[in-house]
């Protein structure tokens, strides 16, 4: 009946037209170019940012990046304050910022690690609040725990389609995997993309999607793939770098776990990245493949992928150009988000099937807690990156690093600032011997029958300071300029600001 | 071991050491500036005194650019400086020990 077709029914509003009720207009009436605005500025205004919240950015350009310092910069200019600010991680060159920290526009700061002036300003007292730093699981673990509540993420990428469907191997920039992104895209209340270029309607594939992303902003440049690879994730031919490397790998031989279909992960840091290029012929003598690797993606690990050696590359963050080629031109090199590689809270993170995992150290101590985040100096100079998620998670964790660094002794009796316990450290390579965990008596057994020269832990502590003589103690002042969290939420160390 | 000129030994590498001495007629001053100054300034201070007193120098200036060297690193540059700027070829090794 005709007036059954105006119904009414209690608590459900009548309907009033097609596009009456829904927020964006759909059929002919639809702009496809909605979400593009003229600039930043607008953008930002649109979003409903106010002072006091908190503000995102993901870190695949490393050194190259250009959008976080960009936003900052714009975010000043326009009068806010107090805003806490929550990159995946930092790095030397956003020592810009120091000013808009003195300025009262950032009053928080949440970051996997710091470097350079930056990180020297920070441990000099730059901040009123203590930074948090925290892994990159532990970070989405902070998030999903509402500790970190993302307003706006601002999000560069090369290319970006009208609706924002964006990949990291699109465009001129590429950074490759947008693991970070893909995070703050799920979790930030609003989004806006920086991006390179607009290109047709549907970019694939969508890394970051379309339901995901508010606002887009076409801006000169994003970032610049070239520095990806400076810094922590280069590759060396340090003959020492190598030495250890090849140790590592004789290590990784004969630890257990060199099965056919085994998994790896190697971190950033000469020795741990040089490391792939000596398993090769390890695996060919054994007639073994290694069924998958995770990361922190490196050319050396597409290199074996490409040679049929690796089934699968399971990619967070691509370290250099070739991952990013690999991840566009590989059917099974696979892009996961921070969350799927791992999130403590994850319904399933991949380090939990994870066998080996290669790590740095800048002190390892006598219970094999290692410091990857302050110098020898005190000074914040590094990341937590994935070290406490990957050594928590694989069967067994490989930390490797020179015994000395200059005059300064890798191998200490505390580390500065704990940031992976020891409890899951298993095996410390060095240039003069190898150490393994007393809670791995299996490993240790399995290296000596190899015939690998494995000595106390305490041994390689008393090589060091033979050769270097030992450190005077550091100077602390009272303030406390860091929270070290462990990637389950809880602190795990704090940093203090260093003596004048 | 009297000093007759300016000399440098070393270099600005990491792990070693640039030094310049220069003669004088006060007494000995040792400057140094180590990027490892704060856990080990008293022990580069210490080896290089140890150095000059065994080759008998009393009095000049010596300036010190350390990259973190090792002890043994830091005797020879020493050694090599404090030669140079007496101009001495013959080596005492008794006094190098």
């Amino acid at each position: 009946m005709a007036s059954d077709r105006n119904p009414q029914v209690a608590g459900l509003a009548p309907f009033a037209g097609f596009n009456a009720k829904i927020p964006f207009a759909t059929g002919p009436e639809a702009n496809g170019d909605r979400k593009i605005l003229p600039d930043l500025e607008e953008a930002i205004r649109r979003t409903g940012l106010k002072d006091g919240m908190t503000v995102s950015f993901h870190h695949a350009f490393r050194e190259g990046d250009k959008v976080i310092n960009l936003v900052v910069e714009t975010l000043a200019r326009m009068g806010f304050k107090d805003l806490t600010l929550a990159p995946s991680s930092l790095l030397g060159i956003n020592a810009a910022i120091i000013p808009n920290i003195q300025s009262g526009v950032i009053r928080k700061l949440f970051t996997s690690g710091l470097r350079g002036k930056l990180g020297e300003a920070i441990s000099n007292g730059l901040m009123d609040e203590p930074v948090t730093f925290h892994s990159h699981g532990g970070r989405v673990a902070l998030i999903e725990q509402g500790e970190i509540e993302i307003d706006v993420a601002f999000l560069g990428v090369s290319a970006c389609d009208p609706f924002g469907n964006a990949n990291g191997v699109s465009g001129r920039s590429w950074c490759g995997s947008l693991g970070y992104a893909m995070v703050d895209a799920m979790y930030a209340d609003k989004v806006v993309m920086l991006t390179e270029e607009i290109v047709p309607f549907p970019n694939n594939p969508a890394s970051i999607r379309q339901d995901q992303v508010d606002w887009i902003v076409q801006v000169e440049e994003v970032g610049d793939p070239a520095k990806i690879s400076v810094g922590a994730a280069r590759a060396t031919t340090n003959p020492r770098e190598l030495l250890i490397a090849k140790l590592c790998a004789e290590v990784m031989e004969h630890a257990g776990y060199f099965e056919d279909g085994f998994s790896m992960q190697t971190g950033t840091g000469g020795s741990s990245t040089a490391t792939s290029r000596f398993l090769e012929h390890r695996m060919r003598a054994k007639g073994i493949k290694a069924g998958w690797a995770l990361g922190g993606q490196t050319g050396g690990m597409v290199d074996l992928h490409e040679k049929g050696l690796i089934g699968t590359l399971v990619d967070t963050q691509s370290f250099d150009a070739v991952a990013a080629r690999s991840l566009q031109a590989n059917a099974s090199h696979m892009e996961i988000s921070t969350q799927f590689y791992a999130s403590p809270l994850s319904k399933g993170a991949t380090v939990d099937r994870l066998d080996m995992v290669i790590l740095s150290a800048l002190e390892i101590d006598l219970n094999f807690n290692v410091n990857v985040l302050t110098g020898s100096d005190g000074v914040v100079r590094g990341a937590i990156g994935g070290h406490a998620d990957t050594a928590a998670g694989a069967n067994l964790s490989i930390v490797v690093g020179p015994l000395l660094r200059t005059r300064i002794p890798t191998v200490v009796e505390q580390v500065t600032t704990r940031v992976t316990p020891g409890e899951t450290v298993g095996v410390l390579v060095t240039e003069h011997g190898i150490a393994v965990n007393p809670n791995r008596p299996d490993v240790a057994e399995r290296l000596k029958a190899a015939g690998l020269p494995v000595k106390p832990i305490g041994d390689l502590y008393q090589r060091a300071i033979s050769l270097s003589g030992k450190p005077e103690p550091l100077e602390f002042l009272d303030n406390v300029v860091g929270h070290v969290r462990y990637r389950d939420g809880t602190i795990i160390d704090t940093v203090r600001q260093i003596a004048p | 071991m009297l000093l007759k000129q300016e000399a440098l030994a070393g270099t600005l590498e990491s792990s070693d050491l640039f030094i310049r001495i220069t003669p004088s007629d006060d007494p000995l001053e040792i400057v140094i500036e180590s990027e490892v100054l704060h856990q080990f300034g008293k022990q580069i201070r210490a080896t290089v005194e140890e150095v000059l007193d065994h080759l008998g120098v009393t009095t000049g200036t010596l300036i010190i650019q350390d990259k973190g060297a090792l002890d043994c690193t830091i005797r020879a540059r020493v050694q090599a400086a404090v030669m140079r700027a007496a101009g001495e070829t013959t080596l005492d090794w008794e006094a190098l020990k």
